[in-house]
């Protein structure tokens, strides 16, 4: 009897948990956040440096040494073949376009539905957005035949009177790829006016004459304030289109074509879904790399932010297997011959480990753990368990174009594909994204210290009855 | 056959090949090789199946092993009338070319994104991995009426397009219309069992459209609605009756 003289459990304030775990429950005075994310912004020490030295090695060996070695040889060098015209090149395409959805899909869509735990990563995770692309973004340069004349396929007005074909999915691509890449940089650039402006007025030397123009002019009067947020209010909702359409027309590349296999209308949300499953999994991979390699990190990127993106992975990994069963459900009701070869290629021929690894990673390890709290709230067995899932997504694109294409409707051109150079590219673009991120987080403020503080602001604890509660106040 | 091809997709020139006349010997694709300038990738790509051959005979096992046989299909560019290859390239490389009605590669606008490779649903594409050598003296072969392709270029069968241009040309210049049998793409002339027939469709007495109107005659890969300009006679007496 003695339960039922308990005050009721509220969920923020079951008797283990303090307040003060929750960044908006623990406000520091502005100054105080300002200077460290200063602080953290200006330390580079020694490991930095060494990392920051090997990554430009990689990427000036991996990638242009590698890429530059290939234009001059031919794309022979890489294993793609007939009819495997496709290879590893296009899945590391189609995976970073999906990691870059993390970034607008942590910062517009949670921003515009108010979830108050985006606020000190919605940087770090726009920032994934614009590398991503980056990397992304050149693949479809490196697998081009003669990439020399991949002017081809822009709109350019010329003597022989010749456009791209609009047809194209291709051209689809280019279109949609390059609107993302400039909506998601200003998108980017909006929310860090202010901390530009803070970090202008924080330092010296060519840090402050960078920041100045950057900054363009930024005094936080109240004008600047209003059209600051009306502009990110309105780019908010409209980058989510723009975002759940590049993965869609990317998926359009497949879908359009006539490969069994690919030829299926689940596509769009299907590659939507998976590509947020990476992304956000990217997110937590890159916030515990910030978190333990930065100082004064651990203040902003808490538990509870790990906890936060674990519920998101799990419900996205539900969502993914979804589209996933239901693509195989569409193709088996269909009863066409080659489909059946092509599945029984991915579940049973030789890539069947990489098949059942794919289901591991991508979902039993995620449906296993991401329940408990416990280890959500741990961020080193978040970062595994996110790496899993990007190595399962990364085997799921791969499976999905050379083994897919490796089956077709005559068995007299079956043939399976065998990569060659193309996983040391890979390795040169995973190294550019993480140079140009390391060096970006040593250039801007990683967070956005007037959101986190406009959060606290926001956030009080609220007395009812017995219990204190806490409270938001709608500050937009 | 299925007479569901579209009234603009029936085309001019077609080629009509007899499987049962067809005994597999790859004269087909030697001659064609020869005629069309294409490239020798050496032993090893080959065999990792980056051969270059614009036709290939391709066998269709039938039975259960031990007991089996094979059937032989040279299949090639069909000159589809709804070619897959044709929307998906981004820059109009892969086109039709309106006065023969075929389907063209145009090698100098392609940029090799291999796109159309994937989607062929007859695999018909090749694609020119590296720049390969013609050591001497098989240089001195290559065909003057046709492009030495370079790397990273897709290319295919052309229905021998320059022998077209030629045929019509010829009966320009004496002044009279194209008779039957002044055009032979290379592979329909090096067939020893006469199994490769060309012609003008569209001339009722020529001999591809008296083929055409076999109880035999059907489309590879019909089902997936490419309209091909290529006709294929059943063979092993798996004949289809009209009506």
């Amino acid at each position: 009897m003695t339960a039922e003289a308990k005050p009721m459990a509220l969920p923020h304030t079951s008797e283990e948990e303090d307040p003060r775990e929750h960044l908006m429950h623990d406000p520091l005075p502005r100054e105080k956040m300002n200077n460290m994310v200063m602080e953290a912004m200006t330390t580079a020490p020694l490991e930095y440096k060494i990392v920051v030295g090997i990554l430009a090695l990689l990427v000036g060996v991996c990638l242009f040494g590698a890429w530059g070695y290939m234009t001059m040889t031919g794309i022979g060098l890489a294993g793609v073949r007939r009819p495997v015209f496709w290879g590893f090149f296009i899945s590391t395409f189609v995976f970073w376009i999906g990691i870059s959805h993390a970034g607008t899909f942590v910062s517009a869509i949670l921003r515009v539905f108010k979830a108050e735990f985006r606020r000190p990563f919605t940087r770090a995770a726009e920032l994934m957005t614009t590398f991503g692309l980056a990397a992304g973004a050149m693949y479809p340069l490196i697998h081009l035949g003669r990439v020399w004349v991949f002017y081809f396929m822009v709109p350019y007005p010329n003597q022989r009177g010749l456009w791209p074909n609009f047809r194209s999915p291709l051209v689809w691509d280019f279109i949609a790829i390059t609107t993302y890449l400039l909506g998601s940089t200003m998108y980017l650039f909006m929310p860090l006016l202010p901390d530009l402006a803070m970090a202008r007025d924080h330092s010296t030397g060519w840090r402050k004459f960078l920041y100045r123009i950057l900054s363009l002019g930024w005094r936080g009067s109240e004008t600047e304030w209003r059209h600051l947020r009306t502009a990110i209010k309105i780019f908010a909702w409209a980058i989510i289109p723009v975002m759940f359409s590049v993965h869609t027309i990317v998926s359009w590349d497949f879908a359009v074509s006539t490969t069994i296999g690919w030829h299926s209308t689940i596509f769009g949300p299907f590659f939507v879904a998976g590509a947020i499953f990476s992304g956000v999994s990217a997110v937590v991979m890159v916030l515990f790399i910030v978190r333990s390699s930065m100082v004064n990190m651990k203040y902003f990127i808490r538990p509870e932010h790990f906890d936060a993106l674990g519920k998101l992975v799990l419900i996205f990994s539900m969502g993914w297997l979804y589209f996933y069963f239901n693509e195989y459900m569409v193709e088996w009701y269909g009863g066409d011959a080659t489909s059946k070869e092509v599945w029984h290629y991915i579940t049973q021929g030789p890539l069947s480990w990489l098949w059942l690894l794919m289901l591991v990673c991508n979902i039993a390890i995620p449906w296993l753990t991401l329940w408990n709290k416990k280890i959500r709230r741990t961020p080193w067995a978040m970062f595994i368990i996110t790496f899993l899932v990007n190595v399962g997504m990364y085997i799921e694109r791969y499976l999905l174009i050379p083994g897919e294409l490796a089956r077709n409707r005559i068995p007299f051109d079956w043939g399976d594909y065998a990569p060659r150079i193309e996983p040391i590219i890979a390795v040169g673009s995973i190294s550019l994204f993480l140079l140009l991120y390391a060096i970006m987080s040593r250039v801007i403020p990683l967070i956005p210290v007037w959101e986190v503080q406009e959060g606290q602001m926001a956030h009080a604890m609220k007395r009812v009855g017995k219990a204190k509660v806490p409270v938001v106040t709608e500050t937009e | 056959m299925n007479e569901t091809v579209h009234d603009e997709n029936v085309g001019k020139w077609t080629m009509v090949i007899d499987l049962d006349q067809c005994t597999g010997c790859q004269a087909c694709v030697t001659a064609c090789s020869m005629e069309n300038n294409v490239a020798f990738v050496g032993e090893a790509d080959a065999a990792y199946g980056r051969g270059m051959h614009w036709i290939r005979v391709v066998r269709e096992w039938n039975g259960e092993m031990p007991d089996l046989t094979a059937d032989f299909r040279p299949v090639m560019c069909q000159q589809c009338g709804e070619a897959p290859c044709e929307p998906v390239c981004p820059v109009f490389a892969s086109t039709k070319s309106v006065p023969e009605q075929i389907n063209l590669q145009v090698y100098n606008r392609c940029i090799g994104t291999r796109y159309c490779g994937n989607n062929c649903p007859y695999i018909a594409r090749t694609f020119n991995w590296f720049d390969y050598e013609r050591p001497e003296p098989l240089n001195f072969q290559l065909n003057p009426d046709v492009t030495v392709r370079s790397r990273g270029v897709m290319e295919k069968c052309t229905f021998c397009v320059q022998r077209i241009r030629r045929g019509e040309e010829d009966a320009n210049a004496e002044g009279r219309p194209v008779h039957d049998g002044d055009v032979t793409p290379a592979c329909a002339q090096a067939c020893p069992a006469q199994a490769i027939t060309f012609g003008d469709i569209t001339d009722p007495e020529s001999r591809v459209a008296k083929l055409a109107r076999s109880a035999r005659a059907e489309r590879f890969l019909e089902e997936v609605g490419t309209e091909p300009r290529v006709i294929y006679l059943k063979g092993n007496g798996k004949v289809v009756r009209e009506g």
